[in-house]
């Protein structure tokens, strides 16, 4: 077999597009994270924006709604100064029969620099990486259960901020780990961030063994899944998947793998807890453990915002 | 036409001959070369000769598309791919589930003049499941075979009693063992399905099935043609109900025999096929399977996939490749891979899948002079864009898989006709 050139790093290894986690070495996740913090005080400033992107055009294509993702997007492009330009793609050009890079060839032709791409099927950004124009990037904000790169790198961010050290951490990752594409990003940070011990945690209808080629352990019992960890990253139970073939009902899912101030105590005492959001209180996670003195879920928000500042930034700087 | 082939090395898989010599033909067969006068003779130049290609799986446009498209240029790319004879599923716009379309497409199809198409008709009309085609009249009218093509019986109830039907009349059942409510993913089941976040078929989706079926066999006696196994467990199952004695036929496709999902590498649409690509240890078992006879014959699985219908995001892409161009060549080339004669390693392609057939393809007098002639030695490059096959989508282009691949096809005959080089 022939190598294939990872399609999100140029020839010399800088990045051009961000499209997984999945591949890119230790130093680019760290060049990442570091670019980050020097975004976070931005947000504190009275006037908050720096102008590394005037000029530019970031076209936020979202073919699956998610206004939270997108807004966090539109923060992060205006306060490094870009033109921002929404498109609700699930509700226009793809209703009237207008395919994906028929989409995309006409944005590309709008003069677009980047393209932040929401969708949901799996992969479906590096079909668009790999026809758009090659002055334009591509940001993954998420498709299908594949990736979500800065969802990722933001809860990278957050626990490097709280526990400074991956090379000592247990992470724990609990509930609907196979239809989810941040536990895939955040499986893959951790373990190129040499987190020695990272855990899949829920029943075998949503977390399959074959994670363990990802290097998880898999447990199926919660209390064995967060003993004495750093971290516990709890998902967000669809409401569609509540009520099937994958699980009984949500209280049942609650009773097992709800997150509860008793379970939490079986953590480390000073674990954090986090949630990519929106979160579910009562089905995955318990209103006192959520508000608690370990939820670090509205911090991985504002954090978000700098990772997204240092993605697009660093994207940018990079040619193909 | 009475043609003399001279100074070629004829490679018979029928009777493991490889030896040169020469070949008469005449009246669309092969003859004795004894008292032969040819009208015309042939310098081969020592290149191989070798029976038409039998592909038990070639569909001539894409599933559910339009009957009539595609007839010509698939059959333009199935004769410079050697193939003399295929089989085409009927899962058509309209299915072919009543004669008089078998009749439309055997006439387009002769009317175009090159590899002999055989029908294959549905089981059940419309492909529904639920009510039994005319299958008697389906046969009359030049079905090969009675399908269900890529629709899983859902109803185990109706194919039991299909089976039961056909059984009486001795039709063969063609059926790809995949469970219909497990089989909806859109990549094997495994670890880079779970990585990539694709939806997996698993392993059980054809073993389910195929215990299923083997079981109706067994009470209605029916015998069955299973198309494009995909995995080690179900080639398995099969040697068992050989070795039980079951009257079952099995093949595989050259995409299964050659790559794996891994070839899926960055969401390549072109990797998207079904049965979907499956691990190492299931291509390593379909090679041993193939190669020891449990599976008979093996299939280009052509389906010509226009490029409107690939450049999507990998599950959206319809499944399926442009393959039949390849067959002759990815059997050679597994031959090779296997240290395999060339007589071996073209008995799935040829004498094993005519016999599935109830036919011959040998180069014995008295056969149809359904012939090929090959350049065994050279190797060439597989380009899309150079496919004739109106899809030009392949996993196996040089760009994606780095294979080189041996065999250019020098000329072909169907019924004593040249209608290739």
């Amino acid at each position: 077999m022939l190598s294939r050139r990872h399609p999100q790093l140029n020839k010399n290894g800088e990045l051009i597009h961000l499209l997984s986690i999945e591949g890119l070495p230790q130093s680019v996740l760290t060049h990442i994270l570091d670019t980050a913090s020097t975004f976070v005080s931005v947000s504190d400033r009275d006037v908050k924006k720096v102008p590394l992107l005037r000029g530019k055009s970031v076209f936020n294509l979202f073919f699956e709604n998610s206004t939270r993702t997108r807004t966090t997007f539109e923060i992060a492009a205006k306060r490094l100064s870009a033109d921002v330009l929404n498109l609700d793609i699930a509700r226009s050009s793809t209703a009237k029969g207008e395919t994906l890079l028929d989409t995309v060839a006409n944005l590309s032709a709008m003069h677009a620099d980047m393209f932040v791409v929401r969708h949901s099927e799996s992969g479906a950004p590096y079909l668009i990486a790999q026809h758009c124009a090659p002055h334009v990037h591509v940001v993954n904000a998420g498709d299908g259960r594949h990736s979500h790169p800065t969802q990722g790198l933001l809860d990278m961010y957050t626990i490097r901020h709280y526990k400074r050290d991956f090379t000592q951490l247990s992470v724990a990752i609990v509930g609907d780990i196979v239809h989810s594409r941040v536990a895939r990003s955040d499986i893959h940070a951790l373990a190129t961030l040499g987190v020695p011990d990272i855990r899949a945690v829920g029943p075998k209808t949503l977390v399959p063994g074959d994670l363990r080629e990802m290097g998880c352990r898999v447990c199926h019992d919660m209390d064995e899944g967060i003993a004495d960890c750093d971290v516990v990253i709890m998902l967000r139970l669809q409401n569609e998947r509540m009520n099937g073939a994958l699980l009984p009902s949500s209280g049942e899912y609650f009773q097992h793998y709800g997150l509860t101030e008793a379970r939490l105590a079986k953590a480390k005492a000073d674990c954090i807890v986090m949630h990519p959001g929106p979160i579910n209180r009562g089905v995955e996670i318990d209103s006192r453990v959520a508000d608690g003195p370990h939820s670090v879920i509205l911090p991985q928000v504002s954090f978000g915002i700098a990772v997204r500042m240092a993605v697009m930034a660093i994207l940018a700087g990079n040619e193909a | 036409m009475k043609l003399l082939i001279e100074n070629a090395r004829l490679v018979d898989p029928a009777s493991g001959r490889d030896a040169p010599g020469s070949l008469a033909m005449a009246a669309g067969r092969i003859v004795e070369l004894d008292g032969f006068t040819p009208e015309q003779r042939l310098d081969a130049q020592g290149a191989l000769l070798i029976p038409g290609l039998v592909d038990l799986h070639a569909r001539l446009r894409a599933p559910g598309s339009a009957l009539e498209g595609g007839i010509d240029s698939e059959l333009r790319a199935a004769v410079a791919g050697g193939v003399t004879t295929l089989v085409c599923p009927p899962d058509t716009d309209p299915v072919l589930d009543e004669p008089g379309l078998v009749d439309m497409l055997r006439w387009r199809c002769e009317r175009v003049g090159l590899s002999q198409v055989l029908p294959l008709g549905a089981l059940t009309r419309g492909l529904g499941g639920e009510a039994l085609a005319e299958m008697g009249a389906l046969v009359a009218a030049g079905c090969v075979g009675l399908t269900q093509g890529e629709q899983a019986t859902r109803n185990t109830a109706v194919l039991w009693r299909a089976l039961q039907y056909a059984a009486s009349f001795g039709h063969t059942v063609w059926l790809r063992p995949i469970d219909a409510c497990l089989g909806g993913g859109v990549a094997a089941a495994g670890p880079l399905a779970t990585r990539l976040g694709l939806a997996g078929v698993p392993v059980m989706a054809e073993t389910v099935a195929l215990h299923t079926l083997f079981e109706l066999m067994r009470a209605t006696g029916a015998r069955v043609h299973l198309q494009r196994l995909s995995s080690a467990a179900g080639v398995a199952l099969l040697r068992q109900a050989k070795a039980e004695g079951l009257p079952v036929t099995a093949d595989v496709s050259v995409h299964s025999l050659h790559l794996t999902d891994t070839d899926i590498g960055h969401f390549d649409p072109a990797a998207r096929l079904s049965p979907p690509l499956r691990q190492q240890r299931d291509r390593d078992a379909l090679r041993a399977a193939l190669q020891e006879g449990t599976l008979d014959a093996l299939v280009s699985d052509h389906a010509p996939i226009d490029a409107d219908a690939k450049t999507l995001p990998f599950a959206e892409a319809l499944p399926g490749a442009s393959s039949i161009e390849l067959l002759l060549s990815l059997a050679l080339h597994w031959g090779e891979q296997s240290g395999l004669t060339r007589a071996q390693a073209l008995a799935p392609v040829t004498t094993h899948a005519a016999r599935v057939l109830g036919r011959q393809a040998s180069l014995q007098p008295g056969a149809p002079a359904d012939l090929v002639l090959l350049d065994a030695a050279a190797r060439w490059t597989v380009r899309e864009e150079a496919l004739i096959s109106a899809g030009q989508c392949t996993p196996f282009a040089f760009q994606r898989s780095g294979l080189e691949l041996p065999g250019k096809v020098l000329g072909t005959w169907v019924a004593g006709r040249r209608v290739f080089g």
